[in-house]
């Protein structure tokens, strides 16, 4: 399968040829003696949003957790191959996990704001990892997050009120700014808009699309217009196989692969 | 496909649902049988309460009162201090008992009889010589003097005092004699027999005189025992709580530890009691009857019940929160101390109030370690002999004396207080630092 994954590779993106930011090798993820992926070899390159796509249970969702080592709390889970952080391999012992997602920042399919105040939500990354010294310093982060995720003029009068209060849209976004307050290379999504409404949805996408300048984005998503709308590439996995990835449109328009053009134009999945 | 689907071809007869007024009765009456049922084991259950309350406090409220006789007391130098030295040692070691005997027979002179004058002196409580005492002490120029003083009046003339003596019973089965009925109308009708609160009940320790016997050394010795408990089971209990829930592997050592801590729940008190009395007292040497070992025996008894607690209380967390902070890069202590803790002690902290409340009943542990002796002061440190509420209660409902019936009672209402006091304190925690979300 990885032949043909290699072939339906075209490097026609706008972007110059950079080096890929992540590069998955040989990727295998077990749970128990289940194997849930098999042999991945995927590109992630800069300053691009990477949708990954395939129904439910295909291992999009499994493989996004390996990129900032989420599986490592999973006892049963076991992680084979290689993935790399620009040439660094992320499971190498000594790179360290905690480190690791302080680089690969992630943003969940439910919005999980911390039972906290807006501003101590997106405080609390900088807080933990000291990049900021001073409160103004933190104030300034919390701002410039908040204006990033295009909350800061929704919620600059309430700063200290809970971040739970907000609605699921507004939620998620806080859940974004909290994840750039970091200042992560790699943003990782997990289906971010699927508990929202089609508006809230639209504002998010429009969001991920701003952030694609400074961050490099992977989404997954179940929504097969929201991974045309919103990336540059977009990779297929079925029942654990990455079946193929490449530009976007070409994927939409001219899959190479029968089961991605079976998937997209609606027929299983 | 299925039958279902075979069936449901056109021309198939379709069943709807009967509506028929009479299902529709039945339903609605079964669901009001249910409410009714409901409602009865609320009444019963609020019925039995109030009985209970009702009864203890029926029983109890005449402890916090005392019987006092005021009598004609003449502190007498010739018993007090025959050489007339002032001497402070002399005025402590004097015979303030032999004083009052000999005032009670000056107030009443017609009493010449051995007999009679027995009775008479069991008017008074023995110990009322020690009053005495301790008032000459502390102003020595009482001696030569002569005053109407409140004496303690004995359990005896208390109970009669409290209406707990029938007088038609007949003259051999009562504890108070006519002679003495008579006595106690003449001083009642001269306005010498009076009742105050009870101050002695909330400031002193157990007794053999029900009048003198009091409930503090027991509160004393419960507050110390439960601080023990307190202070080892909630670190150890929460740090145990916490390692098994979020850092240890799950494996089958972990598993066959958390069956072992369910057990351990079930253990009957008592061998608790056995295990102190073997470890603490035998091998380790620790003092006997102190509220160290106690709190220790029942901090083992209450580690179980925090642990349990704890535990759900975390597993409690939405994995959700632990996500997001591990997603920041927080590292897995930063994310428990920070983000799960937290939400988890409303949990952890009404776990450890109901672990603590149990503790506090507890008597049978506390047998096995000497915790049942007869103890009359107020202990002073964690290595004092001591003893605690429920034992109290334990030993004074073994008196005979009908005087320590209504102490028995009044002791139940003061650990009551205790544990709703405790019940407060949780609900309270509870909504101090209960987040929502």
């Amino acid at each position: 399968m990885s032949e043909k994954t290699k072939m339906a590779k075209p490097d026609t993106s706008a972007a110059p040829q950079a080096t890929p930011k992540m590069k998955g090798d040989k990727v295998k993820v077990f749970y128990g003696n289940k194997q849930a992926l098999m042999d991945v070899d995927l590109d992630i390159k800069p300053n691009e949003v990477t949708a990954l796509i395939g129904p439910s249970g295909c291992g999009k969702s499994t493989f996004l957790r390996c990129l900032n080592r989420m599986n490592d709390v999973i006892d049963i889970c076991r992680v084979e191959g290689k993935i790399t952080l620009d040439d660094e391999d992320i499971y190498d012992s000594s790179l360290d996990p905690v480190q690791l997602r302080a680089r690969v920042g992630m943003v969940f399919q439910k919005p999980n704001p911390f039972p906290k105040s807006i501003y101590d939500n997106v405080a609390y990354g900088p807080r933990i990892h000291g990049t900021a010294q001073s409160k103004a310093d933190i104030d300034e982060i919390v701002e410039s997050s908040l204006t990033k995720a295009g909350l800061f003029g929704e919620v600059k009068d309430r700063l200290l009120e809970p971040g739970t209060g907000l609605s699921g849209g507004q939620q998620q976004r806080l859940c974004i700014a909290r994840a750039i307050a970091v200042n992560p290379e790699v943003i990782l999504m997990d289906e971010p808009c699927s508990a929202l409404d089609p508006i809230a949805t639209a504002k998010i996408e429009e969001l991920i699309d701003e952030l694609r300048e400074n961050y490099t984005i992977v989404i997954v998503t179940h929504s097969m217009q929201q991974a045309a709308r919103v990336s540059q590439r977009t990779a297929f996995f079925h029942l654990g196989e990455l079946v193929e990835v490449g530009d976007t449109e070409q994927i939409f328009t001219n899959p190479s692969d029968t089961r991605t053009q079976g998937y997209i134009t609606g027929r299983f999945g | 496909m299925t039958d279902a689907i075979m069936n449901s071809k056109p021309g198939a007869e379709i069943r709807r649902p009967t509506l028929s007024a009479d299902r529709l009765k039945k339903r609605y009456a079964a669901e009001r049988r249910f409410r009714l049922y409901g409602l009865g084991s609320i009444i019963a259950a609020g019925l039995m309460l109030v009985f209970l309350v009702g009864s203890i406090t029926g029983t109890g409220y005449s402890a916090f009162l005392q019987t006092y006789i005021k009598l004609n007391i003449s502190f007498d130098p010739e018993y007090l201090d025959p050489a007339g030295t002032g001497d402070v040692e002399q005025l402590r070691t004097a015979d303030y008992g032999g004083m009052i005997k000999k005032n009670l027979r000056d107030n009443f002179a017609e009493v010449t009889s051995r007999s009679d004058k027995r009775k008479l002196y069991n008017f008074v409580s023995p110990n009322a010589g020690f009053d005495l005492r301790n008032m000459v002490i502390e102003n020595p120029s009482l001696v030569g003097q002569s005053l109407d003083l409140w004496i303690k009046a004995s359990d005896d003339i208390d109970m009669l005092r409290k209406g707990y003596v029938d007088r038609t019973e007949e003259e051999s089965n009562r504890r108070v004699t006519d002679t003495e009925l008579g006595w106690y109308d003449r001083l009642d009708s001269n306005d010498r027999i009076e009742t105050r609160f009870n101050t002695d009940f909330f400031s002193k320790a157990d007794s053999r005189e029900p009048e003198e016997a009091g409930i503090l050394g027991a509160v004393t010795g419960s507050l110390l025992t439960m601080a023990i408990t307190l202070l080892l089971s909630f670190p150890i209990g929460v740090m145990a709580a916490i390692y098994l829930e979020e850092f240890a592997p799950k494996n089958a050592w972990t598993d066959l530890i958390e069956v072992n801590i369910n057990n351990l729940a079930a253990v009957p008190s008592i061998v608790f009691g056995l295990l102190g009395l073997a470890l603490f007292l035998n091998f380790f040497g620790f003092p006997r009857s102190a509220p160290l070992v106690g709190g220790m025996v029942l901090a083992l008894m209450t580690l179980p019940t925090i642990i349990i607690a704890s535990r759900s209380a975390l597993k409690a967390v939405p994995p959700s929160i632990r996500e997001a902070a591990l997603g920041l890069g927080a590292s897995r202590l930063q994310v428990v101390t920070h983000h799960v803790l937290p939400l988890a002690m409303p949990g952890i902290l009404t776990g450890t109030i109901i672990g603590m409340a149990q503790a506090l009943g507890e008597t049978a542990p506390l047998l096995m370690i000497g915790m049942i002796a007869f103890i009359v002061d107020v202990p002073g440190s964690f290595t004092d002999p001591a003893t605690v509420l429920p034992v109290q209660i334990y030993l004074w409902a073994d008196s005979p004396e009908r005087a320590f019936v209504e102490r028995t009672s009044a002791a139940i209402m003061v650990l009551l207080a205790f544990l709703i006091f405790m019940n407060i304190l949780a609900v309270m925690l509870r909504k101090k630092f209960e987040r929502r979300w």
